[in-house]
């Protein structure tokens, strides 16, 4: 099982890093780009399966270290990945 | 003054914050590493210094805020000890929730290296007895994410109780734009928490503390602290 943390600035918070970003795009000539925000994705792996406790799991460490929630948001979401199905009788 | 300065991995200041603290109070600080569990007996003064904890990975001094010698920095401060943080250890101080706000990237987006000017706006704290209130100096500083922020209602809270202590200005004191060289809310520089015991200072005064080096601007910081805790003994 996987998780994922996506923090991002929170709007009105000035983000020079998404300005400098945003001016190389255009002038890259990429066209139609109206503004670009600079956020963090943090991917997480998880020994168990149990859906709700990794939920709560990411969502500690977006408050406790990874998130300063005074200028920044965040968002979780946990993804089960390798489900197999239950082996069947080989016949 | 019993003094203690906290060490991180990526710390490089501490050593000219040592020699200025036993310089100017006479007694050699004690160096306390982060993994430790407390303070050594009776300090007086915890001191964050500057340099590149955990080298700003995550965010300036997120990972070492969360250390385990900050649980022990957190009660020295309840119980109403000082607490000093200059530059990094703003940064770690204001992630640490001892102090508010944010240390954003310098709104220019440079780091920024050289000396500047700084305004004490207050002489009534133990932070800044030892300057005049409105007392221009001059000091270096040296850092990327400067830019001090917070929402609307904390910084007029901080202004209307007199929590900034130091500002950047013009050499004659006058607020500029072109001498807020990171972009800092309201020019500030220096901030003091609400129980008036932990202060937050971007620049590096310990730095000029010799006059070998040029200046010593930066004495005033540590003579009035080593004053505050004389006439308290």
């Amino acid at each position: 099982m996987k998780g994922r943390i996506i923090v991002t600035l929170k709007s009105g918070i000035l983000d020079p890093q998404g300005k400098a970003i945003e001016g190389a795009l255009k002038s890259l000539g990429i066209a139609g780009v109206a503004s670009v925000r600079q956020g963090k994705v943090f991917d997480v792996e998880f020994d168990g399966r149990d859906r709700k406790q990794a939920e709560l799991v990411l969502k500690q460490a977006a408050d406790k270290l990874l998130a300063n929630t005074l200028i920044e948001n965040y968002d979780v979401k946990v993804v089960v990945t390798g489900v197999r199905q239950a082996p069947q009788p080989h016949r | 003054m019993k003094s203690a300065v906290v060490v991180f991995p990526g710390i490089n200041r501490e050593r000219d914050m040592a020699r200025a603290l036993r310089l100017i109070s006479g007694h050699e600080p004690a160096m306390v590493w982060h993994a430790d569990t407390a303070l050594p007996e009776g300090t007086d003064l915890v001191v964050v210094p500057g340099g590149f904890s955990y080298g700003d990975y995550l965010r300036c001094g997120a990972i070492a805020a969360r250390a385990p010698i900050m649980d022990a920095v957190r009660m020295h401060a309840q119980k109403g000890g000082l607490v000093l943080g200059v530059c990094n250890g703003f940064q770690i101080l204001c992630e640490a929730g001892l102090l508010p706000g944010v240390l954003m990237r310098n709104a220019g987006q440079k780091f920024i290296c050289r000396d500047v000017y700084l305004r004490v706006d207050r002489s009534d704290t133990p932070f800044t007895r030892g300057f005049n209130a409105g007392q221009v100096i001059r000091v270096p500083t040296a850092h990327g994410e400067g830019n001090f922020i917070a929402d609307a209602d904390t910084i007029n809270r901080l202004e209307r109780e007199g929590r900034v202590l130091f500002r950047y200005t013009d050499p004659a004191g006058a607020l500029d734009p072109a001498w807020n060289f990171n972009g800092a809310t309201n020019a500030i520089a220096g901030v003091l928490n609400e129980a008036g015991n932990v202060l937050g200072l971007m620049p590096h005064p310990e730095n000029h503390v010799e006059p070998a080096l040029g200046s010593t601007d930066g004495r005033g910081l540590f003579a009035g602290l080593t004053e505050h805790f004389a006439r308290a003994a």
